[in-house]
């Protein structure tokens, strides 16, 4: 029998694959001072990915390996967003992880490996893929975690994190087990012909797709299901934290996509998964900003606002229509964006044996560099959602879509809770600005840092005043991927 | 009842009792014991549903390899059982009280009228030359090929990390290379000093 399939729309997947096993080769031979040879090629090989994914768009979903892997708009905006995440990160964290021994070939190759564990979730069309894609994405994110060995607290964080996700691994599989059961197929695309055509044993389903909701509500960090992220985010190298906060989320949103919209978006499951993302969503923002409040570590207090982040990002995806797809994706885009400049900065002030992770280190950091303080400024002020920052737009675009769903109430909360979430993030820029400063060791960050710390400060507000592209983007791509068979 | 619904049933209970005592015996041995006998019982099942390659697979990999393993590092560590059972007590009430809810909650939905033996089943008897490993070695490596992949990357990934964590250079340690060991002269090991000979004092 023959065997022929098409093989270019993987491209990104097969070369990053090939340049994590040249950069596991490679760094054997490169000696410590020459590790910048292992960074240089990382970049490279994150950079090839951008263009192979950037010159092999065509707007149409593109299916091969007998249905498992799809191409479409929506995988490839995602996947190049994804690209050049994990570029900023490892120039924002150069400097961090070169002063506490981590700068080391194990770091990068763990990276790449996690980078292709999201592109082939975001490229999965069948839930053994989605599965594998996020094993792939999960090993290496524990390990990452654990990989300051001395570190008690890291050490403790990468327990934790592997147990807990161990445990969302196997409900997510239990419920995949069960829609299998239900309908005898694990292919999305098979898959949601026989939900919509209503088929497949609808209490079996219901039963399955519970477990899927908890799995992915681990997998987000959504209350009740977020124990780990505080403890994860604290604990792990900041480097680190800056990679699993940032872009594993747009992966995270292409795991929900394909899931619940894509497999499991007919009428009647629907209204189901609808009831439980509300639940999730409303907890998630009321827990999350209300227990944000009390800490004073500050990568404590940024896990609980990835908190009540996620829990909006679930409001626009349980809108249920175009809209609410399209705001969510530019509602994760933007977290992303918010979050590498965050962490950024936090690695811009740490410096060799000091951990820039308190709130007081910020005091008066205006009088110390009044660039750096107005940038925290500006993306602080897009965390809370105030205009003119795109942090607004995404909250105001995600709210039109739930008030259109015709959730009001949901809305009306949603809105509460924010303004309670700005009390914390506005504390930092009181910090900032009205404080004297205890720490007075001069910043002095590398030129590329420094560059791009401040184009990703200045796209906050940009993006803000002129956000329409990115949302026609977000919308197109959403348009062009679910709603070409329909 | 058929001679194969009474097979399938003996195996299945065998598997539960198994499976419970894997997480309730006190001694870890047991425990891992427990697990071999619930591979056993699981491959039986399989070797039912005529997928007999995959039977003899998990016999001889996870009870032959993967089990005597885990035997003897259960073996070898010295695992403190009255410390791991501390706050037991203090934590069953309620962990029982869930699990109960629960249990009773997904017996509820799995024992409607979905799941009976009418709804699954046995596949259809194969010809005697049907040859499992062919069929299974066919779609592995066509249709299943991305996952596959997919899966060796991700055994790729678990040896990285688990040398990345573990492996440390020890200063202190006293290994030997060769190498230097063939490579070395004798001026490097021994320092002939020239000395005036010197009178003992009377």
């Amino acid at each position: 029998m023959q065997y022929i399939l098409p093989l270019w729309p993987a491209y990104p997947e097969l070369f990053m694959l090939a340049m994590v096993c040249a950069i596991l080769v490679a760094d054997l031979f490169v000696s410590d001072d020459n590790r910048i040879i292992t960074y240089a090629l990382t970049q490279a090989a994150l950079a090839g990915c951008f263009a192979i994914t950037w010159l092999t768009i065509t707007g149409e979903p593109i299916h091969t390996f007998s249905g498992m892997f799809v191409d479409d708009l929506m995988s490839d905006v995602l996947k190049l967003f994804t690209y050049l995440g994990v570029m900023v990160m490892l120039v924002y964290s150069r400097a961090y992880i070169a002063t506490r021994g981590l700068f080391r070939g194990e770091f990068f190759v763990l990276v790449l490996f996690a980078t292709l564990g999201m592109m082939i979730m975001i490229s999965a069309n069948h839930l053994l893929t989605l599965y594998l894609g996020l094993e792939l994405l999960a090993l290496s994110l524990y390990a990452l975690v654990a990989l300051q060995r001395d570190s008690a607290i890291a050490t403790e964080a990468a327990m934790k994190y592997f147990v807990l996700g161990a445990l969302a691994s196997g409900m997510l599989l239990y419920g995949m087990s069960m829609i299998y059961g239900a309908t005898g197929t694990l292919e999305i695309t098979r898959l949601s012909e026989i939900v919509f055509d209503g088929g497949g044993k609808d209490v079996v389903l219901v039963f399955g797709l519970v477990f899927i909701v908890a799995g992915l509500g681990f997998k987000l960090g959504a209350v009740p299901f977020h124990m780990w992220v505080p403890d994860v985010y604290h604990g792990a190298p900041t480097a680190v934290t800056l990679f699993i906060g940032s872009a594993p989320k747009l992966a995270a949103f292409a795991f929900v996509i394909r899931l619940l919209v894509q497999g499991l978006g007919a009428e009647q499951l629907l209204a189901e998964w609808q009831q439980m993302l509300i639940v999730m969503a409303v907890l998630s923002m009321a827990i999350g900003n209300i227990t944000a409040i009390a800490q004073t570590n500050l990568k404590r207090m940024l896990a609980y606002s990835t908190i009540s982040h996620m829990g909006f990002l679930l409001l626009g995806i349980l809108s249920g229509d175009l809209n609410g797809y399209g705001s969510g994706m530019f509602y994760v885009v933007v977290y992303v964006l918010m979050n590498l400049g965050t962490f950024g900065m936090i690695m811009l002030l740490s410096r060799s044996g000091f951990e820039a992770e308190n709130l007081e280190d910020f005091k008066g950091l205006n009088q110390r560099n009044p660039w750096y303080a107005f940038l925290m400024l500006l993306l602080m002020f897009s965390m809370a959602g105030m205009p003119p920052t795109v942090g607004f737009y995404a909250k105001l675009s995600v709210l039109q879509a739930v008030v259109n769903a015709g959730y009001l109430w949901l809305a009306v909360v949603a809105v509460l809770f924010s303004l309670i979430g700005a009390f914390y993030y506005l504390r930092i820029v009181r910090l900032m600005y009205f404080e004297t400063p205890q720490d007075t060791a001069p910043i002095v960050p590398r030129a590329d840092a420094r560059v791009l710390l401040a184009a990703n400060g200045l796209a906050v507000l940009v993006l803000g005043i002129f956000p329409e592209r990115l949302m026609a983007l977000c919308m197109y791509s959403i348009q062009a991927s679910l709603y070409v068979t329909q | 009842m058929t001679f194969q619904t009474f097979i399938f049933y003996f195996f299945a209970a065998v598997l539960i009792f198994a499976a419970l005592r894997v997480i309730t015996a006190r001694n870890p041995v047991h425990a891992a014991l427990f697990l071999v006998l619930a591979f056993f019982t699981s491959a039986g099942i399989w070797v039912l549903l005529q997928a007999e390659f995959l039977a003899i697979a998990l016999v001889l990999v996870y009870v032959g390899a993967v089990m005597v393993l885990f035997l003897f590092v259960v073996m070898m560590l010295d695992i403190n059982i009255a410390r791991l059972r501390e706050g037991f007590w203090s934590y069953l009430p309620l962990g029982a009280l869930v699990a109960f809810l629960l249990a009773a909650e997904m017996g509820l939905v799995l024992a409607s009228r979905y799941t009976g033996l009418a709804d699954m089943p046995a596949p259809p008897p194969l010809p005697a030359g049907y040859s499992n490993t062919k069929e299974l070695g066919r779609l592995l490596y066509t249709e299943y090929v991305y996952p596959f992949e997919i899966a060796a990357v991700i055994l790729l990934v678990a040896i990285v990390a688990a040398i990345a964590l573990t492996l440390r250079r020890r200063k202190q340690s006293k290994y030997i290379d060769p190498a230097k060991q063939i490579n070395v002269r004798r001026a490097d090991r021994v320092r002939i000093v020239t000395m005036p000979s010197e009178k003992k004092d009377q």
